[in-house]
């Protein structure tokens, strides 16, 4: 087959060609950032936080008629009434497992953001990390994995307000942690300092893997640098991570608050202070959720009208030069000669609009990058996208091009 | 119009039937494209312009938010910016210097209130504590009383501002000034209730909301009547490094940044000798060894303030950028379309022309038939518009979903883009079709 008659019948069509081209690329150029996007967000979502997350649930209480919350006496009495609620869940049936805790993974709140430096009293931290303020149970109540030293004991626990200095003694760092400041794995027993503060806390275990609670561009910089501080926090208000016994999540999660009001009448549990664990990950991602499923709604609707578009044209095409391929027919081309010269007639097409498209993709992600701080589209997600428009202009193609194929040599006159 | 063109423009619009009668795939294909592209265009701005809006427009030019570096240049990110709030000391020595024509300083609450009556229970609320000048400087609408005055800033009174919702909830409604209700356990005194108000963004206090927020404002308290009652913040708290003392105690001592501010100023003359007063408070803080660095602050007006707190989601801006361009390709799609469509009637335009059809009147013919895709590709839009928001409430997190919402105006710029855009994808093609050489097409048939 040679090229030549197929060019000189498209310079005929130009604007049509012209139009068939710009569609191709635009919508090149946008499925191309928006499967970058859709990509994006569910590597975020699908990344592990380290919980097992299954029959995990949170409980937000405040104490009310506690107006002072400083003072020596004002801390003992807050303590005394956290310690009475932790032995309240725990005794309850369902429960297998239950800590105090300031915050947890993807919570998005209450998140304890600070320095952690290897000299004392550094000016500049050697990196940052989000800490979670608990008690010696919290490997089994969160079911995080510990893979090197201890957990902590009751005796390693203590006490303060909420705001206090964070100066533990002993603390239990991520993984993450552990291979960021000491490269060399050399973690366990080594002495670092909180905060910029002067007294050593000594690391003496390290968890697999446990996400910070922020999910926004700043936290997830340092997204899986946690550690664990056994301390339990005073103020009016408390939070509790109970693991209920497997497959009772709806039965502890429904007798928590009541067996919490009858230990003590005077506090508030919000309608969404008990809060499943399945709902807060949906919380914390439903944005990206939403972006990806928008995105991904666009580009089907992109695809579909080119598709449409495709099949439009080519069945104009063909039903102008109906007399043309009579003629050709007529000639001695076989009708696989047709379909080919068709489907070979969209390839360049569409291959010439894959290419501005791909500029353009890349352009549009430039803008982006600018604008909103988006990453570098990586090439793989453009080829993919150039296979897709072809092979969708291509299917699209085959349907008019295949009638094309069936006009009878005889047309060539019938139609004078 | 006069009648012969009126008559025209039936003909025209028969003209136009008939042919989408005689091909109705190609004509629903338009129709589809310009609906889609159009309503997903049209959701989208829906969600920008919620979240892109002023919330207080009339005045956002005379609002300003200063901060003051007390952190240092160990604590500053790329573009050397300092803390996005301030600590104790300085929103005390601005509001004590009083530099404005009004200033408040603001922190968020969240204490547990209860009705003074009996076997009423108590409740969690979320407020703020602020200055009295917040009142007045935010023109917040009173529905009861008012704020309080300067004088119980001073002495520390306990009075409360209480919200619209929370005044149904424990009152029914009914004017409740002068009564009493606990507020984390002390007694306080309602001196005003609110009407409905829930600006978005909320920036008086963007540090906390980052900009929208279904969380409701339900009390205001006296600043410093807070700060000494041991209300801690239940916003964030920044911190370069860790207060020496615990509780609010070690708060107010330590250069942990928790408290939001706001000053009016009205005109460009106060603006500069803010900035020159906010300059000499750093420097005094140089000269008096508590800071070691020369003065890094920023004085900003409510907008410029919003959108360096990046309160507009960068995923609203994208998705409208994308919604476009998909409306770009449904236009293209349609000019082509259209191309096809009116070239392959070249022999009825032949016809037309022969017998006596000015250009004009094949432009008004095909324009014609164009704008009817357009208004029908409106019609479309807008059910796909109003199907595409509650998609918005069931997909985006409800800060930002309850703001996006169908009204008039939407519904309207919906149809007039729909047309517009369709008149301008058809605008080629009908040049094309007028350049149509009557005696050429006659010849070839």
């Amino acid at each position: 087959m040679t090229m030549h008659p197929m060019i000189s019948a498209l310079r005929r069509h130009k604007a049509g060609v012209a139009l068939i081209v710009l569609q191709i690329a635009l919508t090149l150029a946008i499925v191309c950032n928006s499967v970058f996007i859709i990509g994006g967000r569910i590597e975020r979502i699908a990344r592990a936080t380290g919980l097992d997350e299954d029959g995990l649930f949170l409980v937000t209480q405040q104490w009310v008629s506690e107006g002072d919350a400083d003072g020596k006496d004002a801390i003992e009495r807050l303590d005394t009434m956290q310690r009475e609620d932790l032995a309240v869940l725990r005794a309850l049936p369902d429960v297998a497992s239950v800590a105090p805790i300031n915050s947890l993974p993807l919570l998005n709140s209450a998140a304890w953001n600070g320095g952690i430096g290897l000299a004392p009293e550094q000016p500049k931290a050697n990196l940052q990390a989000s800490f979670y303020f608990t008690d010696e149970n919290v490997l089994p109540a969160l079911g995080v994995k510990l893979v090197a030293g201890r957990a902590f004991t009751a005796a390693d626990v203590e006490h303060k307000a909420l705001g206090d200095a964070n100066t533990p003694s002993r603390i239990i760092v991520s993984q993450e942690i552990a291979r960021r400041l000491f490269p060399d794995g050399s973690a366990l027993g080594k002495n670092v300092y909180l905060d910029g503060g002067g007294a050593p806390a000594s690391i003496v275990g390290i968890v697999e893997r446990l996400q910070t609670p922020g999910t926004n561009a700043f936290s997830t910089s340092f997204a899986y640098s946690s550690v664990l501080v056994p301390t339990r926090l005073n103020s009016t208000f408390s939070r509790y991570a109970v693991r209920a016994k497997p497959g009772r999540l709806a039965a502890a999660m429904r007798a928590a608050p009541d067996a919490l009001y009858q230990a003590n009448s005077q506090r508030v549990i919000a309608e969404d202070g008990i809060q499943s664990y399945a709902d807060i990950r949906h919380d914390a991602y439903r944005a990206d959720i939403g972006m990806a499923m928008l995105m991904g709604g666009v580009s089907l609707i992109l695809l579909c009208v080119t598709a449409a578009g495709v099949f439009g044209l080519t069945s104009f095409w063909v039903d102008q030069r109906e007399r043309q391929i009579g003629i050709r027919r007529a000639l001695g081309a076989r009708r696989r000669d047709i379909l080919g010269y068709f489907q070979v007639e969209n390839l360049l097409i569409v291959g010439s609009g894959a290419v501005l498209g791909i500029v353009l993709a890349v352009g549009l992600n430039f803008a982006l990058i600018k604008r909103y701080e988006m990453d570098r589209l990586p090439v793989t997600d453009v080829l993919l996208g150039v296979v897709c428009v072809l092979a969708l202009s291509q299917a699209s193609t085959f349907v008019p091009a295949r009638r094309a194929a069936r006009v009878e040599p005889a047309s060539a006159i019938r139609s004078m | 119009m006069t009648a012969r063109g009126q008559g025209l423009f039936s003909y025209y619009l028969e003209l136009a039937l008939r042919s989408f009668r005689r091909s109705p795939g190609l004509t629903a294909l338009m129709v589809l494209a310009i609906g889609f592209g159009v309503a997903a265009s049209m959701t989208t701005f829906s969600v920008f312009r919620a979240v892109s809006g002023d919330p207080i427009p009339w005045k956002s030019q005379r609002l300003f938010v200063p901060q003051v570096d007390v952190w240092g240049p160990s604590e500053r990110g790329k573009d050397g910016e300092p803390p996005a709030a301030l600590d104790y000391r300085t929103a005390t020595s601005l509001l004590n210097d009083r530099r404005g024509s009004m200033q408040a300083a603001i922190y968020k609450v969240s204490p547990a209130v209860l009705a003074m009556r009996a076997g009423s229970h108590p409740v969690n609320v979320d407020g703020h504590a602020v200055s009295s000048d917040f009142f007045p400087m935010l023109e917040v609408p009173f529905a009861f009383g008012s704020g309080w005055s300067r004088q119980d800033d001073e002495r520390r009174a306990n009075v409360v501002v209480i919200g619209d919702t929370l005044n149904r909830r424990l009152f029914q409604g009914r004017n409740s000034v002068g009564e009493s209700l606990q507020v984390a356990g002390k007694s306080y005194r309602i001196v005003g209730v609110l009407a409905h108000w829930d600006p978005q963004p909320r920036f008086f206090d963007i540090v906390n909301t980052g900009g929208f927020t279904t969380t409701r404002e339900d009390v205001f308290l006296p600043f410093e009547t807070a700060v000494g009652a041991g209300m801690a913040s239940t916003g964030n708290t920044g911190c370069s490094k860790s207060p020496s003392e615990g509780g609010i105690t070690g708060l107010k001592e330590s250069t942990c940044v928790w408290i939001s501010y706001l000053v009016q100023l009205d005109d460009a003359n106060a603006v500069r000798s803010y900035r020159a007063y906010l300059d000499g408070y750093a420097r005094q803080l140089q000269d008096s060894g508590a800071t070691t660095w020369a003065p890094n602050n920023r004085l900003r007006d409510v907008p410029a303030w919003l959108d360096a707190q990046h309160v507009v989601p960068a995923d609203t801006g994208v998705s409208l950028l994308v919604a476009l361009g998909l409306l770009i390709v449904c236009l293209v799609n349609t000019s082509g379309l259209l191309l096809a469509k009116f070239l392959r009637r070249s022999g009825e335009i032949g016809v037309r022309r022969a017998i006596g059809a000015p250009r004009g009147a094949i432009y008004a013919q095909f324009l014609t038939e164009a704008g009817m895709i357009g208004i029908a590709g409106g019609l479309l839009g807008l059910a796909l518009t109003g199907l595409g928001v509650a998609c918005v409430h069931w997909l985006l997190p409800a800060d930002i979903a309850s703001l996006a919402r169908v009204d008039f105006a939407l519904l309207v710029l919906t149809l007039l883009l729909a047309l517009i855009s369709t008149l301008l994808a058809g605008l080629y093609p009908t040049f094309r079709a007028t350049l149509v050489q009557p005696t050429w097409q006659l010849k070839s048939q």
